[in-house]
């Protein structure tokens, strides 16, 4: 890829816009193709309008390799040649744009609405969008098909999801989201207002701590403003934390979906005693209210900083026991054994991310890869496993849940003094951009911040893991049992709002 | 198996006291039922208001008694850091419930009126409860702490409460998030298969404000304003004892001595 033609940043750095060139579409998309075909993640695909009175397309490409970000950009009017038929991670990012921004990416196969019947408002007037009530369909005697959602049986977001069977086994899943949709990205535009920080946090409710901090990041990068270093560790502390008690979590619900109650009770207790260390640090069992831009809201005295060794030491072994029972039990590992497989090349051309990615056994983790904050200084090892089933998902998750453990008890044995918060985060730069990776508790969350002339955002883009990863979760199922579908569900326990913004 | 026995003698009994006993240690950063001392707010000052995300203080008609709409509130504490004076003071007090939307506004000095629910639906629900929650919208913590009362610590069973998956088979709902208008139609068909009487509990800001996203164009600022609503649970999301002692509260299942 050449280096004029994109604009390589290291994560989370603020540019200039217009340091950034306007490419003909054409070598635009040559870009997007050959740096993928290279090895890169297509993290963000996404448009906003241009002062031209066209959209502008914007194409964040992380390259692990090299440990920065490569954008490119384009001007676009109605159409443009689809990127999908060549590079298919940019299947969902192309329908995403044609549903928000009526430009239609000619010869994409599969062009319905992202998240179904509510456009954005301030899209133009969209003309009816290609099926968006039909599901891909399968047919021939004894083939059925299956409808779940949008309301599910537990205490879950909804979704609705088509299974095309022919006896038990599902040939196809087709996954339709968007009834969370909450109007994130339309309502940062012309921000940040008060509320901007609470987006964040509401996002995907149970990642606060790892989209917080995302939109954090862009905000000092864009404001040039500097966190102090006990910031950085209580914010390490924090993120780890919120991996932690969603991997337990995990873990316990994947034992109660094949029927090992003990663990699930086990570590359905577990999660909430790691969620009241998290209250610990800031009043709230989901870290709200402790990132803000700057650093950190809340400090640690050396009295609560030694009540978390304590209450972590217990985590630990409470968690080891309830864990390592569901490895030590046949009948468990003979349900998570070869279940709901993703191959390695289907992560790849999915554009997979977090422990899903790392269950296929792709060492990718944005702490390694692009590191931020606390992660410049610690490095926690990457956890892969390579089957891509079920007992993969569970067993790269424990191995997270120690590691992050052993970095969390690290930091705070090492917390440095001074500050936990710069003193003022400064004003917004006109005219300035930012895109930040974090490796949330699901994986890669992207965030990309751009302002205008004013010092407002002029185009907020926000990609939770969930993005990326919906689609691995409908190719585990293929030739599967449809009756494994909760268990494989769980193991990837992706969000819905996040998704749906 | 032995392992199974040993990891079960390992975990011990967990369950809480509570009702009966006390209540679970509360941490200490907790952010519950605000108070109010409105003598103390300067006049013309303004600045909670200003620094509210969601419109949530405000002014009565004589100008200086501040309120807090703890329906709206994100629990975010600005407010009360913007106040030098030290006009609002976030307690500790977990219970924050109402079964009137009104009677979620805290004034100064002002009690927290009781939850109330008519004797037939508490003849009929008091000793058996099945909810069918119902997320539209919500971001999956109200959700996660809803779920938290499954657990063995909480164990919600044992009051008869229980969560169904059909709401055929439920007395009632539970709606979390703003309601998007693209979940409006399947919370209405969710709400209609449920049979009469039925109870409509909303958990979070966003059921019953919109919380963050109220006047959004995309949300319906809540369940209340499409379904008649019997209990409203502030919080962002509320701690899984407010959740708790709401729903005992309205089935009355706290036994008087039990304080704070
Ligand atoms: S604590 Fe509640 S009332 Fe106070 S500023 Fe935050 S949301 Fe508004």
């Amino acid at each position: 890829m050449s280096t004029t033609r994109t604009l390589a940043i290291p994560n989370g750095h603020a540019f200039a816009i217009a340091d950034c060139p306007v490419l003909p579409i054409e070598t635009f998309r040559q870009e997007v193709i050959d740096g993928v075909a290279a090895g890169a993640r297509l993290s963000a695909l996404f448009a906003f309008p241009a002062d031209s009175g066209c959209l502008r397309l914007l194409a964040a490409l992380s390259r692990a390799d090299q440990g920065d970000v490569a954008i490119a950009s384009a001007e676009v009017r109605d159409e443009y040649p689809a990127i999908t038929p060549e590079c298919p991670q940019a299947h969902l990012h192309e329908r995403e744009i044609f549903e928000q921004w009526n430009v239609r990416p000619i010869g994409h196969p599969w062009l319905k609405p992202v998240r179904g019947m509510g456009a954005r408002r301030e899209a133009a007037p969209a003309v009816a969008h290609d099926g968006a009530t039909e599901f891909f369909q399968m047919e021939g005697d004894e083939v059925h098909e299956v409808a779940v959602g949008p309301v599910h049986a537990g205490i879950i977001e909804p979704g609705h999801f088509r299974f095309q069977c022919h006896g038990e086994t599902v040939y196809h899943l087709e996954i339709a989201l968007g009834y969370q949709h909450r109007g994130v990205e339309r309502a940062m535009v012309g921000g940040p207002t008060p509320r901007a920080i609470h987006y964040m946090e509401t996002l995907a409710g149970d990642s606060t701590a790892g989209h917080a901090t995302a939109y954090c990041r862009a905000v000092e990068a864009v404001s040039a403003t500097r966190v102090p270093a006990r910031g950085q560790f209580l914010r390490g502390v924090t993120l780890e934390l919120e991996r932690v008690a969603n991997h337990i979590g995990d873990l316990g619900a994947m034992a109660g979906d094949v029927g090992f109650l003990p663990t699930m009770a086990y570590c359905g207790r577990i999660r909430g005693d790691v969620l009241n260390l998290t209250a610990m640090l800031c009043g709230n069992r989901f870290g709200r209210g402790m990132i803000r831009p700057g650093g950190v809201a809340f400090d640690l005295d050396a009295r609560v900083v030694e009540e978390l060794r304590r209450r972590l030491d217990l985590v630990a072994s409470d968690a080891r026991s309830a864990v390592e029972l569901m490895w030590n039990t046949p009948s468990v590992m003979a349900r998570f054994d070869g279940v709901g497989v993703v191959p390695l090349d289907v992560c790849r051309q999915l554009g997979l991310v977090g422990v899903a990615a790392r269950a296929c056994g792709a060492p990718r983790d944005v702490r390694d890869d692009f590191p931020y904050g606390i992660y410049r200084f610690t490095h926690i090892p990457i956890s892969t496993w390579n089957t891509g089933d079920v007992f993969a998902r569970a067993y790269v998750r424990w191995s997270e849940v120690k590691r992050s453990l052993a970095f969390i008890r690290e930091q705070l044995d090492a917390l440095p003094g001074g500050r936990v918060i710069a003193p003022s985060a400064g004003p917004l730069a006109a005219n300035r951009a930012a895109v930040t990776l974090i490796e949330g508790w699901r994986g890669e969350i992207c965030h990309v911040a751009l302002t205008d002339g004013d010092g407002r955002f002029a185009s907020y883009k926000v990609v939770d893991p969930s993005f990326h990863n919906w689609f691995g979760l409908a190719m585990a199922l293929r030739n599967q049992e449809i009756s494994d579908f909760p268990l494989c569900n769980k193991s990837f326990n992706l969000s819905y709002c996040g998704h749906d913004l | 198996m032995f392992d199974v026995l040993l990891a079960r003698w390992k975990q011990g009994h967990r369950t809480m006291r509570y009702p009966a006993g006390p209540p679970p240690e509360l941490p200490e950063r907790f952010a519950g039922r605000p108070t109010i001392e409105a003598s103390r707010c300067t006049p013309e000052c303004g600045r909670c208001v200003e620094v509210c995300p969601t419109g949530a203080v405000g002014f009565g008609s004589a100008g200086h008694d501040v309120r807090i709409d703890t329906g709206r509130c994100l629990f975010c504490r600005a407010c009360e850091a913007v106040c030098d004076a030290g006009a609002i003071v976030f307690s500790r007090d977990y219970r924050m419930a109402a079964s009137r939307r009104e009677d979620l506004v805290v004034r100064d000095a002002a009690e927290r009126a009781a939850v109330e629910l008519g004797e037939e639906s508490r003849r009929l629900f008091g000793r058996s409860l099945r909810l069918r929650q119902v997320s539209a919208g919500g971001c999956n913590a109200c959700e996660a702490d809803t779920n938290v009362l499954g657990t063995p610590a909480w164990d919600l069973g044992r009051f008869g409460i229980q969560f169904v998956a059909s709401p055929r088979h439920a007395d009632g709902l539970l709606i979390t998030g703003p309601v998007p208008e693209n979940m409006r139609h399947a919370l209405q068909a969710t709400y209609d298969a449920v049979g009469r009487p039925k109870l409509v509990i909303v958990v979070g800001a966003c059921a019953i404000s919109g919380g963050p996203y109220a006047d959004h164009p995309e949300v319906h600022n809540g369940a209340a304003t499409l379904l008649p609503v019997d209990l409203f649970v502030p919080g962002c999301p509320p701690h899984p004892l407010t959740i708790l002692h709401a729903l005992l509260e309205l089935l009355r299942k706290i036994p008087e001595s039990t304080g704070p």
